[in-house]
């Protein structure tokens, strides 16, 4: 899994050579459909998936936000491909079966469709809702989430990441999980932007070899 | 864990004039508003002013007035103008350096260490200014991190 692909409200160089160089309101969403009225385009709030969602600001952008289609699985492969750089289409297609199989915890994977430019993907999430692992009570665990290089600072992350949560409540659970590594300057900065902050669990490790 | 007491003055005072950004902040009302000394405030200023992230405006009204960016400004940007954390590379002279105890404490520290750079380095002021508005802050979690 990367977030290398999510939305982050600021600039990818900027972030990268300050890490290089030391080696040494949040409110509940508005109705879908709402514009956002700030001059800097970041909310577009858009929490319901199939309801397309204006934006206006700087760049001005409406996207769709919906349950992910099997025909979206190349498209999914194909941006994942160009921010980690491995292909990996039958993981992809697998988190899609998975959340269509009876018995299964409740997957969600959602798409980011640009209205302008018809069927072309700005992004994705995945996540499902798991219980008991570890003795957590029922969660729901944001695996992946990914937008188009090119779209970034349009709020497509920030809109898939609210509409997942909506989701996660109307299947009746209040918390949402997620992993980053610490060194994954970006996603960190969006997920803390997002209000999320470190949990009860701390990822042990050791080596096999 | 515990931050030097200009680290946490310098958070506040940016914290203060991100939420007041419409006008400028003297030293003596961001001092006020904290209980601390105008004379130790006024030379956590001068560093952030060093640093660029706040400027002084001059002349009646006058005062401090934040200018870099929010979304931007870790409070790891802010802390490490006043102290550094880990990374400083072992001390040659500390008691048991060269012991497979010191290393080992030093593998202890480090993962310490790299959580706490990780945490501050990804809360933004922005992202503070969010808590802070949320509510999310209870007055026990600053005792938290003091303690």
């Amino acid at each position: 899994m990367s977030y290398q692909g999510c939305n982050i409200e600021g600039q990818r160089e900027y972030f990268m050579k300050r890490a290089a160089a030391r080696t040494k309101t949040q409110s509940r969403s508005p109705a879908p459909g709402a514009i956002a009225s700030r001059s800097r385009p970041i909310a577009p709030f858009a929490t319901r998936p199939g309801e397309a969602t204006p934006l206006v600001g700087a760049r001005k952008k409406t996207f769709l936000l919906r349950p992910a289609r099997r025909d979206d699985m190349a498209a999914v492969t194909d941006l994942d491909e160009r921010i980690t750089g491995l292909a990996k289409p039958a993981h992809w297609l697998e988190l899609y079966k998975r959340q269509k199989k009876p018995g299964h915890a409740p997957g969600i994977f959602l798409v980011a469709i640009d209205t302008d430019v018809a069927a072309r993907l700005l992004g994705f999430i995945v996540g499902e809702i798991r219980a008991w692992e570890f003795g957590s009570a029922p969660c729901g665990w944001v695996y992946a989430l990914s937008v188009e290089p090119g779209s970034r600072l349009l709020g497509v992350g920030e809109a898939l990441l609210e509409s997942i949560a909506g989701e996660f409540r109307k299947a009746g659970v209040d918390k949402m999980r997620t992993m980053v590594t610490r060194d994954n300057l970006l996603p960190m900065l969006f997920f803390r932007g997002e209000g999320m902050m470190a949990g009860p669990y701390t990822q042990l490790e050791k080596d096999l070899g | 864990m515990k931050l030097q007491i200009a680290s946490r003055l310098a958070i506040f005072a940016v914290l203060e004039l991100t939420e007041h950004s419409e006008r400028q902040l003297t030293v003596a009302e961001i001092a006020t508003r904290y209980g601390v000394s105008t004379h130790h405030l006024a030379k956590v200023m001068h560093e952030l002013g060093r640093a660029r992230l706040v400027r002084s405006v001059r002349g009646a009204g006058g005062g401090y007035q934040f200018c870099a960016n929010a979304r931007r400004t870790t409070l790891l940007d802010i802390i490490e103008l006043f102290e550094e954390f880990g990374q400083q590379g072992p001390d040659a002279n500390e008691p048991g350096r060269g012991t497979g105890e010191a290393a080992a404490l030093d593998i202890v520290l480090g993962e310490i260490d790299e959580a706490v750079r990780a945490t501050f380095g990804s809360i933004t002021i922005a992202t503070m200014r969010r808590l802070i508005e949320r509510g999310r802050v209870p007055p026990v979690a600053t005792g938290r991190l003091g303690s």
